[in-house]
């Protein structure tokens, strides 16, 4: 089990890296279309959300499914999640912008779409930076765990952040916000409705500060 | 001074034929099979008689052929870019004609093949700057747009003049979603207009305008962002009132009626600062007027821009 599971964690791996070699590789042989800095910086932040929803998903996957070993792949989808809302970023400020500070401190201000991605962002930082299992016990499960319910407004504001730009047609953003209201609603609906023995499943356990490392047992 | 020589060489002359030709091979072999039979018969692309360069031309670079028809905001074939070169050529552009009525002493419809020969064309490189921050440089062919409206004798009550679109509900699917309040529309103050710089267009590279660029006949006018040139015109309506326009409608607050280039007043998403043009990495400051400022600068003399936007 053990074995298989790292096999999958490793195929996941690079799976995941699969978008940013797509975008690379039309980047070096000129195919991404008459506006390609426009292509790679909004088919980064497309991934990132993409990333983000599939790690929402997870959970309550587990849940429907009641495969535990998926709980296991959470971390480094969350941190792909990170990763490619950097390079998005990283694309906004440096081939957007060219570390312009002057006008990407404007954008920040003035523009509510250009704010709301910031702000998604900064929201994600913490979350990156306490993945760790060190930082997990360090914080204590309830309080990582509380620190880390910071997703569920960082995505809200992220498909804000996608609405919030586009022109005319807002039905990829709103599909996006459909899915996302999908996998929080489900939580809502489990928190709520479910029996009281389920709270179990939700991770860790209640009123206690055992931590429970997600690693692999031996 | 932005008046210059007329080139040497017009633009339709160093067309990069190689490239398109291909494409256009390919687009016909992609059409090749159940579909081609339901489709029109794939347009060769028609030289046009240019006997002018216009002394209105940039000396800039043309940004390529494939860029100038690859890379289009033409919302009645749908969202995206690249959408209007993969759908526009079901669009039926013959026959054609253009109605111009309204305030005029003789409204009369015109067929395409008629307007062609109003005037001799001329090829005429302009800058396009797009609301959404990047630009191109196209050569197009046309005339100017005063010679097709005088053909109607305007009213001296006549002060605005707009612009409507085509709606093909069966080669345009775009229309079936009523994200805009379809027919597409534009306006242009009466002097605008008449203006010389504005130019009735009817082709570029030389060539019969592409259906994604707007064919047959469209509206270019290159001080103000590119939304203001209206493609694929069927009527030209002369008004007393500043007549309704499209983006105008949907959000009043990020694109108005004048919207010419100006890098002083911000789009509320984004800076109008600066620009990308096609083609290239780093950003170029945005100009007055998109560059013609001393062509139409006192056509607005004493407006305020930031309330006129």
């Amino acid at each position: 089990m053990e074995n298989r599971i790292a096999a999958v964690k490793i195929a996941l791996f690079f799976l995941c890296l699969a978008p940013l070699i797509h975008y690379g590789w039309g980047a070096w042989q000129d195919t991404l279309g008459a506006n390609p800095i426009e292509t790679l910086t909004r088919g980064l932040g497309d991934w990132a959300l993409r990333f983000l929803l599939i790690t929402l998903a997870i959970t309550p996957l587990r849940r429907v499914t009641g495969w535990a070993w998926l709980m296991r792949l959470r971390r480094m989808l969350g941190l792909f999640v990170f990763f490619y809302a950097s390079l998005h970023l990283l694309a906004y400020l440096w081939l957007d912008q060219f570390f312009d500070w002057g006008e990407i401190g404007r954008d920040i201000l003035k523009r509510p779409f250009i704010t709301a991605g910031m702000v998604a962002f900064l929201m994600l930082v913490p979350l990156a930076a306490t993945s760790s299992n060190a930082m997990v016990r360090r914080l204590g499960g309830r309080r990582w765990q509380s620190l880390h319910r910071l997703i569920y407004p960082a995505a809200l504001i992220a498909v804000l952040h996608f609405t919030w730009m586009v022109k005319l047609d807002i039905t990829e953003p709103a599909l996006y916000g459909v899915l996302l209201a999908v996998l929080l609603g489900v939580r809502l609906y489990w928190r709520v409705f479910a029996a009281p023995g389920a709270a179990m499943q939700t991770g860790f356990p209640r009123g206690g500060q055992r931590i429970i490392p997600i690693q692999p047992r031996r | 001074m932005l008046i210059q020589r007329p080139h040497d060489v017009p633009p339709s002359e160093i067309t990069p034929k190689s490239v398109f030709a291909q494409r256009r091979r390919f687009l016909r072999f992609a059409t090749a099979g159940a579909t081609a039979l339901a489709l029109p018969k794939a347009q060769a692309a028609e030289k046009l008689t240019v006997t002018l360069a216009s002394p209105y031309s940039t000396s800039e670079e043309p940004t390529p052929y494939r860029h100038v028809t690859g890379y289009n905001n033409f919302v009645e074939f749908g969202n995206g870019k690249e959408v209007p070169a993969e759908r526009a050529r079901r669009l039926r552009t013959s026959p054609w004609s253009v109605t111009l009525d309204g305030l005029v002493h003789k409204p009369r419809t015109l067929a395409i093949e008629d307007i062609l020969k109003l005037a001799p064309l001329e090829d005429r490189v302009y800058r396009l700057r797009c609301v959404e921050g990047w630009s191109m440089v196209v050569p197009w062919v046309g005339f100017s747009l005063s010679t097709l409206l005088k053909q109607v004798e305007p009213l001296g009550s006549a002060k605005y003049v707009e612009f409507e679109s085509v709606v093909q509900r069966d080669t345009q699917p775009g229309v079936r979603i009523p994200l805009i309040d379809w027919p597409y529309t534009e306006g242009l103050r009466l002097d605008e207009a008449m203006h010389p710089l504005t130019l009735a267009a009817v082709g570029l590279y030389g060539e019969v305008m592409p259906n994604q660029n707007g064919a047959p006949i469209r509206l270019v006018v290159p001080w103000k962002y590119g939304f203001k040139s209206a493609k694929s015109i069927v009527r030209i309506r002369f008004t007393d009132h500043e007549p309704p326009t499209s983006w105008n409608k949907l959000q009043p607050d990020e694109y108005g009626f004048y919207a010419n280039v100006n890098p002083e007043v911000s789009h509320p998403r984004w800076s109008q600062a600066r620009e990308r043009r096609i083609g290239d990495i780093l950003k170029r400051p945005t100009q007055m007027f998109n560059g013609y400022a001393d062509q139409v600068g006192p056509l607005y003399a004493g407006m305020d821009l930031r309330k006129h936007y």
